[in-house]
Order: C-alpha cells, then sequence, then structure tokens
C-alpha cells in the first residue's frame, strides 16, 4: 500500500488482532478480522466495536455557531439542545445552492455556542472548505479542524451500552445525545449514536487513550468489525453511504432524507430543495431485495431507468439487498424491478425500509 | 480452512485456479480456486453454477464468486466441457471457503487438449508466485 495512507491510533491494535487493512478514502483501515459474516453477527445479537477514527470531526465555535450552522446544515440546528443530560445530536445534509448532496453528518452540541459535526473521511477536507468559505458572513463563528484531536470508537449491538457502562463513572447519555464521561479514567465524549441500526455508543477521545479504551471494551467483550461488516450493517437497515447512496448531482428528496431537511431555516440550497419537495422527485432512493439468487452491486442498471446506488448479501436475511435510484412512479412498496447484474437479468422487489427490524 | 494450503497432486493456473487431473483419465479434470482465492475473497455469499455443457476456454472466465463485498471471475485453468456443477455450493456456498480443494470444487470437464496441462504450475512453482 502507498506510504501516503492515513493510519488511526488503533493501527497497531488492527495488525495485532489480524485485521485485513485496506485503502479507505486515504485510510488504511481494518476492512475485516475473523470476517464479515461473524462480526455481523456479533453486533446484531451482542456487541461490535468499530474504529470509526477516519470519520473527521470539525468543530464550529463562538456567537455565531449556530447561525454558521443553521446556513450550513439542511436541519434545524436550533433545535439541538444542551442541557443537564448533555448536548443532543442530529442528523443532517450539507448542499450545494442546486440541492446537491456535499455530505451527511452529525452535529453534535458540546456547549451553548460550540458545536462539533462529523464528516465523512473522503469529504473531510472539502467540507472544511465549505464551512470556512461560508464563514465570512458569519465573523463571530470560528471554523476549527479537529480531525486530528480525536479518535471516534462506535460500539454497538444489544450489549454494547452495558458493557460501555460498566467503564463509565456516570451513567450513559441516552439516544441523540453527547456527553463527556470518564471511562476507565480517559475523558471521552459519549455519544447515544451509530450507523448499525442497533443501540450503542460513539466515543470520541483523545487518539492517545484510543488504544487502552479499545482493549479493555474488547476484553469485556466487544468484537472487533470492520468496515465490511459496518456497510452490511447499515444497508441492512437503509442508512445512506456518502459516494454510494448521496451524491452531489443528487438531492435530499430523491434520497429519502426530506425528513432532515427545514427549508424554512434557509439552508445553503433550501430552495431548491423546496422545489423538489412540491413538484415531487422524477426519481427516489428504493430498498430492494433480489428475489431468487445473485447480489446487485452498486452501478448496476435498472430496466426501465435507475441504478443501484449499494448492494450486498444480507448476513441476516440471507438474501441480495441493496438500495437503488428508480423513477418515482416505480418506487412504490411492492414494485418489482429487473436489475442487469452484469449481464444477468435479476428479479428484484422494493421494500418498506429498513430491510431489516430487531426481532424480525 | 484457516491455514494457506497448496496441495501437491493439482495443476495451478496465475489466475488462483486449481485443476485435478483424474488419474484414471487425463481427459477428465475437476476445477475450483485456490487457498489464495477464497482467502483474498473472504467469505464467498454466492457461486452462480455455470450450465453442464458449456464450454470454457483456458485462461477465460467460466463463472462468477461472490463474496460480501466483490465479486470476481473465475478463470478456466484448462479448456474444455462443462460435465458436472457442484450443485451443492448453490446452497451451501461458504464451502469454497472451509474446503476449496474438496467439497469445494466448482465445476468437471471434459478437457478439449489435455496437453494445455503443460503450461500450468506445480503446487511449490505456484507458491512461489505468492510470495513469501
Amino acid at each position: 500500500m502507498p506510504a501516503t495512507l492515513r493510519r488511526t491510533a488503533l493501527y497497531d491494535a488492527h495488525v495485532a488482532a489480524g485485521a485485513k487493512m485496506v485503502e479507505f478514502a486515504g485510510w488504511e483501515m481494518p476492512v475485516q478480522y475473523v470476517g464479515v459474516g461473524a462480526e455481523h453477527l456479533a453486533v446484531r445479537e451482542r456487541c461490535g466495536i468499530f474504529d470509526v477514527s477516519h470519520m473527521g470531526e470539525i468543530e464550529v465555535a463562538g456567537p455565531q455557531a449556530l447561525a454558521l450552522l443553521q446556513r450550513l446544515l439542511s436541519n434545524d440546528v436550533a433545535k439541538v439542545a444542551v442541557d443537564v443530560d448533555g448536548g443532543h445530536a442530529q442528523y443532517s445534509v450539507l448542499c450545494r445552492e442546486d440541492g446537491g448532496v456535499l455530505d451527511d453528518l452529525f452535529a453534535y452540541r458540546l456547549d451553548t455556542d460550540r458545536y462539533l459535526t462529523v464528516t465523512n473521511a473522503a469529504n473531510h477536507e472539502a467540507d472544511l472548505e465549505w464551512f470556512r468559505a461560508h464563514a465570512g458572513e458569519f465573523p463571530e463563528a470560528e471554523v476549527i479542524d479537529r480531525l486530528d484531536d480525536y479518535a471516534m470508537l462506535a460500539v454497538q449491538g444489544p450489549l454494547a451500552r452495558g458493557i460501555v457502562q460498566a467503564i463509565s463513572d456516570a451513567p450513559l447519555p441516552a439516544r441523540m445525545i453527547a456527553a463527556s464521561r470518564r471511562l476507565a479514567g480517559r475523558d471521552v465524549l459519549v455519544c447515544g449514536t451509530g450507523y448499525t441500526g442497533e443501540d450503542g455508543v460513539e466515543l470520541l477521545c483523545r487518539p492517545a487513550d484510543a488504544p487502552a479504551l479499545w482493549d479493555e471494551l474488547v476484553r469485556r467483550g466487544a468484537t472487533p468489525a470492520g468496515l465490511a461488516a459496518r456497510d452490511t450493517l447499515r444497508l441492512e437497515v437503509c442508512f445512506h453511504l456518502y459516494g454510494n447512496d448521496l451524491m452531489p448531482e443528487r438531492g435530499p428528496i430523491e434520497a429519502g432524507l426530506g425528513w432532515c431537511c427545514k427549508e424554512d431555516t434557509h439552508f445553503i440550497g433550501a430552495e431548491a430543495v423546496r422545489a423538489v419537495r412540491e413538484a415531487g422527485a422524477s426519481e427516489k432512493l428504493v430498498a430492494f431485495e433480489i428475489d431468487g439468487p445473485g447480489i446487485a452491486r452498486q452501478g448496476n442498471q435498472i430496466a426501465g431507468g435507475g441504478e443501484v446506488t449499494s448492494g450486498t448479501m444480507s448476513p441476516s436475511l440471507g438474501v441480495g439487498i441493496g438500495m437503488a435510484y428508480v423513477p418515482a412512479e416505480r418506487s412504490a412498496i411492492g414494485s418489482d424491478l429487473e436489475i442487469d447484474v452484469r449481464g444477468k437479468m435479476r428479479r428484484a422487489v422494493v421494500r418498506q425500509k429498513p430491510l431489516y427490524r430487531k426481532g424480525q | 480452512m484457516a491455514d494457506a494450503s497448496y496441495p501437491d497432486d493439482l495443476l495451478y493456473h496465475a489466475e488462483h485456479d486449481w485443476a485435478r487431473i483424474d488419474p484414471d483419465d487425463a481427459t477428465f479434470a475437476t476445477l475450483g480456486i485456490t487457498w489464495y482465492a477464497q482467502d483474498s475473497l473472504g467469505e464467498v455469499v454466492f457461486f452462480d453454477l455455470p450450465a453442464v455443457g458449456t464450454a470454457v476456454k483456458k485462461d477465460e472466465p467460466y463463472a462468477e464468486v461472490e463474496s460480501v463485498k466483490a465479486v470476481s471471475d473465475v478463470i478456466a485453468p484448462l479448456s474444455g466441457e462443462i460435465v458436472e456443477v457442484n450443485e451443492a455450493l448453490s446452497d451451501g456456498p461458504q464451502a469454497i471457503n472451509d474446503d476449496p480443494y474438496g467439497a469445494g470444487w466448482l465445476i468437471k470437464v471434459r478437457l478439449a487438449d489435455p496437453g494445455e496441462r503443460e503450461a500450468l504450475m506445480d503446487a511449490s512453482a505456484y507458491a512461489a508466485t505468492l510470495g513469501g
């Protein structure tokens, strides 16, 4: 692998655990340890731990922090409270003027005038540039690159909270709330978020503290899980992956993310988003299951128009699943799709999102 | 199977395929993918069985094997006609990972030109191409 790839603070831990390391968005990341199937099921049934330190962090601070974020992020950032429980979290997209999606991200309110947004690794530098380019209109908002200041661990699964709680100095914050805690004697921002469809937390800590935290959580029963399992887990619950299901050429309404767009906040792209919302999107992102054998993959074309943006074999369901943009008239639940999988036409059926539900 | 292995009774193709020539009939061979190929792929979740009667041509793909993350062509190490496919793989493709030289065999072929085997490698030559 080229020497220019970045490594997280947990690189040595991954190698020691026998991980297969791959390039991902400029980082050398663990794609799997023992195998994606076992790691996937560990998260669904018990507890998995992911190194997601490649994700970026941007802090926005100052009296106009809210005003800047309200301009940048699609959701209503004013609704993100900070109270005795901690700072609340919110999901948003970042749009261009034409409504095209530049990134999807979680914003956490750290304090009255301090917010932390978590970016996708491949977009971090561009997001930072975008934030700074628009910060000029808000002189009392400071944009700070925090990428190097944080390692990030996702601890996910039905047992995840219990495992983390056991090393915490105080009760863990509830879902969609972030709060500072001491975990095994280290300062950690514990966030009640995740991207697997399971309960759990994400931990933001100093990179130097990450290896000890990782080891302690693994010792207590968290199974190391790689990017491959992260992808199958998120796809089963139909969470978007930027670069697959979200892209600048399509907007949030098409992607089914209208719920996190509040046009009245006048975020960049709000007018374009409003126009699509009112006129109706010409294509929509749907979830599908393959009827029969085969696995559709990103880029596979759909007869009559449309394309697959994510596809895999679902470890939980045992069938090929995916998401695809299709013409709106064929996006209804139960619609048949014919997907060209490398020259073979595979029948698929549009399904309700999420494809996987707890207890299914 | 956890550890790399390259049995001595097989012939190997550079695209990580093996052929077992029937010791009693040099025109008949069983084909599969190597330990290295299945390890690189990761857990195999789908093998799209080719049809019996189909011709396969040396160095060209005759099937696809899919892991969770990726799809790979399977390259024919020898030319011939498919006389049998491993039907058990349609329900249990993980046999390709568990036992790539046994239960994970892919197809059996009637060879078009048994002389083609001369172009294949033995186990030590193939293992050398993998480095380490």
